[in-house]
């Protein structure tokens, strides 16, 4: 087995020191701007890693719309790495990445070959997304087209004198409302597709949903299932704050980072991407970011990894397996099996409306709220499920505002809807 | 014998903005508009021009609603009002755009003059008008037809 790459090791050096690496979702359109951003989070009390989030002009690669906005002085919400070029994005990294602060590019593209040649002759670390979690809720490319595209940037990362590190979004598909079994199936799929292209450093991740005890059953299945089918690879896990609708108060939307920092640590996950208290509202200053990133630490330093109460992780272990197994004995390759499982439902993101997703699941948030299949269509999991008749828009409404109502509450009433457990 | 009420069922085109990736506002409004009688054909994110005015042409909708929450509503979509109101057959479609339209907050009021002027029959700012959706549904109301059949 090869060395780890500095992304890896700095992660693992961390880990080992009982820090965990916290992250943010930063992106600004200047290379001083951007380039301030970092030295402020690196700077920051906190152990970190740099993020370089890309404009959504370069997630669907329309870089003349880039270069015009940058000409222009029209803002952009993130970095254009490729518009910039190679010359911008290294006058940005320059004296800021390096061993104890490497740095990864964020994107959201389901067709990102372009962008990570660029990121790669740039010399950023890391970078992370996947051909389903890419695609699926963010575009209308067909997956087929996406696998490919992935499976070529994989191939080209491969071929690289130095590597990036590659994070799967598999454990975020849609932000919430899909169920931990299929977050955790798809983060570990989308890894072994890494792996099947030559990758060699790959994280695998978890978005929090609605319920820590559940969240926390849920990294640990993850984290046993990477360790049986992800042998020989260097990899790590790494948990996102919420990604949904996002409470409206600031105590409530830090009750809700606090309870990601809570489920990392207590699910053995070695890094934090976090949200700001501002995103609910706008796009977030530097400043606020070093803040939350601050508190993330902080939170981090004293939790005890026993402490929350956590469901068994076996229920969501076997599940998450059966999909895996269901999926990878469809095709030859892991790339196919991807396509061919969502063509026949036994991968199904609920609510998603892309053309190549079957659409015939459905998830709730069940008295306790944890979530739960109400009717699980085709993907194999075992079970008596409530079927789809009861969820309405109204129903539908509250599930999505289910953490943004309870975190919000706190302010109101000092406590949270649910004490159940 | 009186006759029954008829209520023929309206006939919705639910789309999004070239730009716009979000994916929740529009299962929830699918949702919300088939509880209230409506067929609903729900293009999905990021939708291409294009594929709104061909599948305007070829189904001949009673309503196309424009939802849209990433901030460029107001420069995508009148581009895509206008290419929608220079074909005959759609120059009398109501056509209505609701969520947030740009990223001033309340202030994306502003932009509600403009869209009208290009071709827009009402206008939703989320930001604003927290009743925005019981105006959409007011729109949708069945208005039955009287019978004819002996």
């Amino acid at each position: 087995m090869t060395a780890p790459d500095r992304f890896q090791r700095f992660v693992e050096r961390s880990h080992d020191d009982g820090r965990l690496v916290v992250q943010p979702r930063m992106g600004f359109p200047s290379i001083d701007a951007m380039r301030a951003g970092l030295l402020a989070v690196r700077d920051s009390a906190a152990g970190t890693v740099g993020t370089i989030t890309v404009d959504s002009f370069t997630r669907v690669n329309d870089n003349d719309s880039a270069r015009r906005a940058i000409e222009t002085g029209t803002p952009l919400n993130g970095f254009p790495v490729v518009a910039h070029g190679v010359t911008g994005t290294r006058a940005v990294l320059d004296g800021v990445a390096g061993p104890d602060f490497p740095v990864q590019v964020r994107h959201g593209s389901a067709l990102p070959y372009q962008l990570i040649e660029a990121a790669l002759a740039a010399g950023v670390d890391a970078t992370e997304g996947g051909p389903v979690s890419y695609c699926l809720p963010y575009s209308r490319v067909p997956l087929r087209e996406s696998t490919d595209d992935w499976a070529r940037s994989c191939d080209l990362i491969a071929a690289h004198s130095s590597p990036l590190h590659l994070e799967t979004f598999g454990g975020c598909m849609l932000g919430q409302l899909c169920p931990p079994s299929v977050l955790v199936a798809l983060s570990v799929l989308e890894a072994m597709f890494f792996a099947e292209h030559g990758i060699s450093s790959v994280s695998v991740s978890y978005a929090q949903q609605t319920h820590l005890g559940q969240d926390i059953a849920a990294v640990r299945a993850l984290r046993r299932l990477a360790a049986e089918r992800l042998a020989g690879l260097h990899w790590h896990t790494v948990v996102y704050t919420f990604m949904g609708v996002y409470p409206r108060s600031e105590i409530g939307a830090f009750g809700l980072l606090e309870d990601s920092v809570r489920l990392a640590v207590a699910g053995g996950a070695q890094r934090l991407v976090v949200k700001t208290p501002a995103e609910a509202h706008r796009i977030p200053t530097i400043a606020e970011n070093v803040s939350a990133l601050e508190f993330a630490a902080a939170v981090a330093a004293f939790a005890e990894p026993e402490e929350p109460a956590a469901d068994e992780p076996d229920p969501i272990y076997r599940e998450a397996a059966r999909i895996i197994d269901a999926t990878v004995t469809l095709a030859p390759t892991v790339g196919a099996a991807l396509v061919a499982a969502f063509a026949k439902g036994l991968l199904d993101i609920p609510y998603c409306l892309h053309r190549d997703n079957a659409g015939l699941a459905r998830a709730g948030i069940d008295a306790t709220g944890r979530l739960c299949w109400t009717d699980p269509g085709r993907i194999p999991v075992e079970g008596r499920f409530a079927g789809r008749a009861g969820i309405g828009s109204a129903e539908l409404l509250e599930m999505l505002n289910h953490n943004r109502d309870n975190f919000d509450r706190i302010m109101l009433t000092g406590m949270r809807k649910e004490v159940s457990r | 014998m009186r006759p029954l009420p008829q209520v023929r069922p309206r006939q919705v085109l639910l789309t999004t903005i070239p730009s716009d990736a979000h994916m929740w506002n529009l299962v929830f409004l699918q949702l919300l508009l088939e509880e209230k009688g409506c067929n609903v054909v729900n293009l999905g994110q990021c939708t291409p021009i294009d594929l709104v005015r061909d599948t305007a042409l070829a189904m001949r909708p009673d309503l196309i609603v424009v939802s849209t929450v990433n901030g460029h509503g107001h420069l995508d979509s009148v581009r895509l009002v206008t290419e929608l109101r220079r074909h005959p057959e759609l120059a009398d479609v109501t056509v209505v755009i609701g969520g947030k339209l740009g990223i001033s907050g309340a202030d994306n009021v502003r932009y509600a003059g403009q869209l009208i002027d290009a071709g827009f029959d009402a206008v939703f700012e989320a930001d604003t008008d927290a009743a925005a959706t019981d105006r959409l549904v007011e729109l949708v109301a069945p208005r039955p037809v009287l019978g004819t059949r002996k």
